[in-house]
């Protein structure tokens, strides 16, 4: 599998990463890369080996259901660019 | 021209969120209500570094769903990352489950209005169930040209279960999601609490012709907060598509929203990469596996469901299909019935079960209480129920005993027919000379009776029972009434 150079456009749009016009191409040659590696790997027999989401053979460990955090407001908003009445503010988003 | 006939699909996908202490993946509170940002901890504003840590609590209330609808829980499910951009979504990805989700399959019997009156039977099958986090909020209320973004609510445990598109009216869905509310409430995995958002739809409908086998293209409506805007929603949603059809247009798979002050729907101005979210499993979590012995220790401590219960009423007690269901809407009103006939006796079940459905869940209803709040006890009821089963008091005078309980004139139904003179006559010498008096009184009725007039017999009746105060027995009165015209 390949990428074109338009899927390699939305990949980045979706990331939210700016392409300069030059490094389109750039990226389709990197990102061609990765699916070469991975059609290797695909060419390996999986057969009766069930399918892993994890590398580690490990279950999830669970937490109690308590309250355990408290209210660190102030100490998170001192780093926020801007804040107001407890709220973060950002650029406006309307749907 | 004959119209085509046209066939509604419908699917719902619930948001209930659950009712844990702590958040699914980190120990801040789910309260509601608190000061903005005030319970949003590091792992929920996501600073760099911070890692999820899965709530034991959340996993529990969903396999207490899974069994309640007879749905398979996963030994093993895998937690995703959804991946889009907002900024009430800090880490730029969601936390859900996409292939291998918490709960598979399970089905919701439900009783439909047929708008007639009647009720029908209708199965809907469940898809899915799984496990997520909820994002923040955005307000978009004038911060300078800038919007607000409070996190309390990012984090916020929700499972989501998805209905198979098996609904085929908007009152089908209505009654699925009513259904699906109480059971929520009943095995007390979410408090049901619509205004705060704990139980929001989504509706997928589309429509197509009779007998075409394939589904239409589906609009899906998005967060509907009220049974009643689900249902304005969905048949708006189905005229709006049938109308564009039949006027040659054709229906685009759309997300929509519902403006409860237009009662209209209307596209959601979306980029058309919006529903391409990239979803792979999450690297920060590992396979939540769920042992069999956990499964069933928490079938063990589920309690008797409203289907089993609703089968028992009708069963054991012999109430109509469409009455043990409204008596098992939720675990409280249930209760309520089972204390009145356990003090008022199987034989008045029924009895029981139109008192509680009728004159006190309308007071109640009037009066806007819970019926935990009842100010007439079960035990009271059962007392009322009994003394007109054994015909001390009349159903009218029943009626005034009801409200006397209601305003605490009394501690039980005996204490206030004895106070207030309420006992049903049934002496026939006493209301035999109730009769006379009123025949004396009313010889025109009398003539007009003998004259054949039918009507008149009953105004007569009506003249007894007034002058005893509603305290005679009607049906002596009627027998003996009878007896003298005769």
């Amino acid at each position: 599998m390949s990428l074109s150079l338009d899927e390699v456009r939305h990949i980045a749009k979706l990331a939210r990463l700016e392409l300069a016009d030059g490094d389109v191409e750039a990226t389709q040659a990197k990102l061609n890369g990765i699916f070469g590696l991975i059609e290797e790997m695909q060419a390996v027999n999986t057969d009766g080996v069930e399918p892993m989401s994890h590398p580690q053979e490990l279950a999830q460990r669970l937490r109690p259901d308590a309250v355990t955090e408290g209210n660190r407001r102030d100490a998170f908003q001192a780093i926020a660019p801007q804040t107001e009445a407890g709220l973060y503010l950002v650029p406006k988003v309307i749907e | 021209m004959s119209r085509t006939d046209w066939e509604v699909v419908i699917g719902l996908e619930i948001h209930t969120q659950l009712n844990t202490q702590s958040k699914i993946f980190s120990g801040a509170s789910i309260a509601f209500g608190a000061e903005p940002n005030a319970q949003a901890c590091a792992v929920d504003i996501a600073l760099p570094g911070v890692l999820p840590v899965l709530n034991k609590g959340a996993v529990e209330r969903a396999i207490r769903f899974g069994l309640a609808i007879g749905g398979t829980v996963a030994p093993k499910s895998i937690f995703a990352r959804k991946n889009y951009f907002y900024p009430d979504l800090p880490k730029g990805y969601q936390i859900s489950q996409y292939e291998l989700p918490v709960v598979l399959g399970g089905k919701i019997n439900l009783l439909v209005p047929d708008g007639k009156g009647g009720h029908y039977e209708k199965l809907v099958n469940l898809t899915r169930a799984h496990l997520e986090e909820d994002a923040g909020k955005s307000l978009h209320e004038d911060f300078h040209g800038m919007t607000g973004i409070d996190l309390n609510r990012a984090g916020t445990p929700l499972l989501e279960i998805v209905s198979e598109p098996d609904m085929r009216s908007s009152a089908e869905a209505v009654a699925y999601a009513k259904a699906l509310h109480a059971l929520v409430r009943w095995i007390d995995i979410c408090d049901g609490n619509m205004q705060e958002g704990s139980f929001r739809c989504d509706a997928n409908v589309s429509v197509r012709p009779r007998g075409q086998a394939e589904f239409g293209t589906r609009r899906e409506i998005k967060n509907l907060n009220s049974f009643r805007f689900l249902q304005q929603a969905i048949d708006y949603e189905i005229q709006w598509q049938i109308d564009l059809i039949e006027d040659g247009g054709k229906v685009q798979q759309a997300t929509v929203l519902f403006n409860p002050d237009t009662g209209e729907t209307r596209a959601m101005r979306s980029k058309e990469d919006a529903h391409d979210y990239r979803y792979f499993p999450d690297p920060d979590l590992l396979p939540l596996v769920i042992s069999s012995d956990w499964i069933e220790r928490v079938r063990g401590e589920l309690p008797e469901l409203p289907a089993a219960l609703s089968a028992r009423f009708e069963g054991e007690y012999g109430l109509s299909a469409y009455d043990a269901t409204a008596l098992t809407a939720s675990r409280e009103t249930a209760q309520f019935y089972l204390d009145t006939v356990a003090a008022a006796g199987t034989a008045n079940a029924k009895a029981c079960a139109n008192w509680v459905m009728g004159e006190l869940a309308a007071r109640l209803n009037k009066a806007e209480l819970d019926i935990t709040a009842s100010p007439v006890s079960a035990a009271q009821l059962a007392g009322l129920v009994q003394r007109i089963a054994d015909s001390t008091i009349s159903n009218a005078i029943a009626k005034k005993v009801f409200e006397a309980l209601w305003n605490k004139e009394g501690e039980s139904a005996d204490a206030i027919i004895d106070a207030q003179g309420l006992k049903q006559v049934t002496d026939t010498g006493a209301i035999e000379a109730i009769i006379d008096e009123v025949l004396a009184a009313n010889q025109k009725s009398v003539e007009e009776f003998r004259a054949g007039k039918e009507k008149a017999f009953n105004a007569l009746v009506g003249q007894c029972m007034k002058a005893s105060k509603g305290k005679a027995n009607p049906a002596q009165v009627n027998e003996l009434l009878k007896k003298k015209l005769g």
